[in-house]
């Protein structure tokens, strides 16, 4: 009975080889890559280390989040082989550890209201003003009588960074505002909230809470990638050094054909390589 | 092989291997709490020694602007920690009261209270952040409709951080009153005094270590979680105005800060809010245990 399974198997596994030819390169390879990092990457690189840990099971590839910062020190202390960050690496950390940055996706920032507010979209001024604790009540952007719950990310957060260097032009938000430390507990305090604003990746966008338009821009990854909207940033890969080994491969097989895939399921645009 | 199992017996003339576990395991275990001290203290000190303005002793946090003022989460930890400790000690008294001198004894009442007593035993064992997924869902929209504000608050996490608290301090008070009740109940009922009077004019003023070290511990474990206050404290780096306001305390700041910054002085006014976090709770419990000393 084992046989005849593990022979159905190795008929399915060649099966699956044949078909996904991005694959190939990872034939005959064996070891261990440990991802970690910012959070916005974790579900495109679940995807990828799946197909090829299925493909080849000599191969194991963990992937763990952490923020943008987790994901710059593991990887320059070599505590793992990709480092994700969802910002630019800055010069120091690139002198400091010497390291190799792969952007791979766009990654748009929506500002995001609860689904029961009338307010569908905004001025990037309003926004400026909302954020700056200037405007404090919803009636003054055309909604009804409640006060503003301003909910924002932490300091480092890349979304956070997009969202202040794009939408607020490099201003900062209200140091009263709430902090909340994922995409996941932002969608969960605008969703409860009625009077909440706040702001997460397009690709978190769904029917629990409303993307709002701003300056006629709708907040949508077609819009992202064809630049009508322009609150994005970049998702990277970062290794030390140039990539070797397993390691060059995995970069290889994200940027393939599959890769994309993955990225576009992901909710984000994928990028070609430079 | 007998020898080698004798030398481990602490009371026999040959037990030296026994005492020697011990002795390693004293040597590791203080080896290490002198460490963490001196990394921590070691690690605070640049941030400590740079001063001047934007340092960690201002009231402003804006690592935009170069400020890194650690001061609001300070002020932030002991609110939080003061308000938990004083509705969560007093709630514990109560029950602990209520579970030690029952009012009633018909076969209901002593079932439910050894269902109480379980589930405070079970509680001891629930990870705070599940108490912190089940407020935001619960607790946060009613204090939203309720009373105003985001929901996310002082009084918010604080409640929370009682209901965690807790378990510890009832389990503190029946070990140390239980005993005590016991060994003047016969004397008591023959004078006639129920269990409750017996716990209010005997026990109670003769225990006031045991009532110190329930606030003590207390205090320590509303200090020290990181989980309630960062999903429902709000998580502003500014003083709270009223106890609807978001405040930031100390562990949720350096869960917010270590989630993105490697390095820098924002990473390194960390140690520094690390080294705070030690010392109020030095402070406050050996001046709660002085306060008790004194009296």
């Amino acid at each position: 009975m084992n046989r005849i399974l593990s022979a159905f198997a190795l008929v399915l596994l060649s099966a699956s080889l044949a078909v996904a030819a991005p694959l190939d390169s990872f034939k005959g390879q064996k070891g261990n890559i440990d991802i970690a990092g910012g959070t916005a990457h974790i579900p495109v690189m679940q995807k990828a280390a799946q197909a090829i840990m299925t493909a080849n099971k000599d191969i194991r590839i963990t992937v763990a989040g952490g923020g943008s910062g987790v994901g710059v020190q593991k990887v320059g202390e070599g505590l793992v082989q990709i480092g994700n960050t969802g910002r630019a690496l800055k010069d120091g950390e690139i002198a400091k550890y010497g390291l190799e940055t792969f952007p791979f996706a766009i990654d748009g920032v929506a500002i995001a209201v609860n689904p029961s507010n009338s307010v569908t979209s905004l001025s990037k001024s309003q926004i400026k003003d909302i954020f700056a604790g200037k405007i404090t009540n919803w009636k003054d952007v055309g909604g009804k009588d409640a006060p503003i719950s301003i909910y924002v990310r932490e300091d480092g957060s890349g979304t956070r960074e997009t969202f202040e260097e794009r939408a607020l032009d490099k201003g900062t938000s209200v140091q009263t505002a709430n902090v909340v430390n994922s995409n996941g507990a932002m969608k969960t305090a605008i969703a409860q909230d009625s009077n909440g604003i706040g702001y997460v990746g397009i690709g978190h966008l769904d029917e629990s809470i409303r993307g709002v338009t701003v300056d006629g821009m709708v907040p949508s990854q077609e819009n992202a990638a064809n630049g009508t909207y322009t609150i994005t940033r970049l998702l990277y890969m970062n290794t030390k050094g140039k990539p070797q080994g397993l390691t060059a491969l995995f970069i290889d097989y994200i940027y393939s054909e599959d890769g994309k895939g993955f990225i576009s399921s992901s909710g984000y645009i994928p990028l070609d390589r430079k | 092989m007998r020898n080698a199992v004798e030398s481990f017996r602490p009371e026999r003339r040959n037990g030296e291997a026994g005492l020697a576990v011990i002795h390693v395991s004293v040597a590791l275990a203080a080896a290490g709490m002198v460490l963490l001290f001196l990394m921590v203290v070691a690690f605070a000190l640049p941030a400590f020694l740079q001063g001047g303005g934007g340092g960690p002793f201002s009231w402003s946090w804006a690592p935009g602007k170069g400020e890194f003022g650690i001061l609001p989460m300070v002020a932030g930890s002991v609110l939080m920690a003061v308000l938990a400790v004083v509705s969560g000690w007093t709630l514990g008294l109560c029950l602990c009261c209520w579970l030690l001198a029952p009012d009633r004894s018909g076969k209901g009442d002593v079932l439910l209270r050894n269902l109480v007593g379980g589930m405070v035993r079970v509680m001891t064992a629930i990870p705070t952040v599940v108490y912190g997924f089940a407020a935001v869902f619960l607790l946060t929209p009613v204090i939203r409709s309720g009373l105003g504000g985001s929901g996310f608050s002082w009084l918010t996490a604080a409640i929370m951080l009682s209901l965690l608290i807790l378990p510890t301090v009832v389990l503190v008070l029946q070990a140390g009153l239980g005993p005590r009740l016991e060994s003047v109940r016969l004397a008591g009922a023959a004078a006639g005094l129920t269990r409750l009077e017996l716990l209010w004019y005997l026990v109670l003023p003769s225990s006031r270590s045991t009532l110190i070290s329930a606030a003590v511990l207390g205090f320590g474990r509303a200090v020290g979680d990181t989980m309630l206050p960062l999903m429902l404290a709000g998580n502003a780096p500014v003083m709270p105005e009223t106890l609807l306001s978001s405040l930031r305390t100390l562990t949720a700041h350096m869960a917010l800060v270590t989630s993105n910054e490697v390095g820098g002085a924002a990473y390194d006014s960390l140690f520094m809010a690390g080294l705070f976090l030690l010392l109020i709770n030095g402070i406050v419990s050996l001046a709660i245990r002085r306060m008790g000393g004194r009296s």
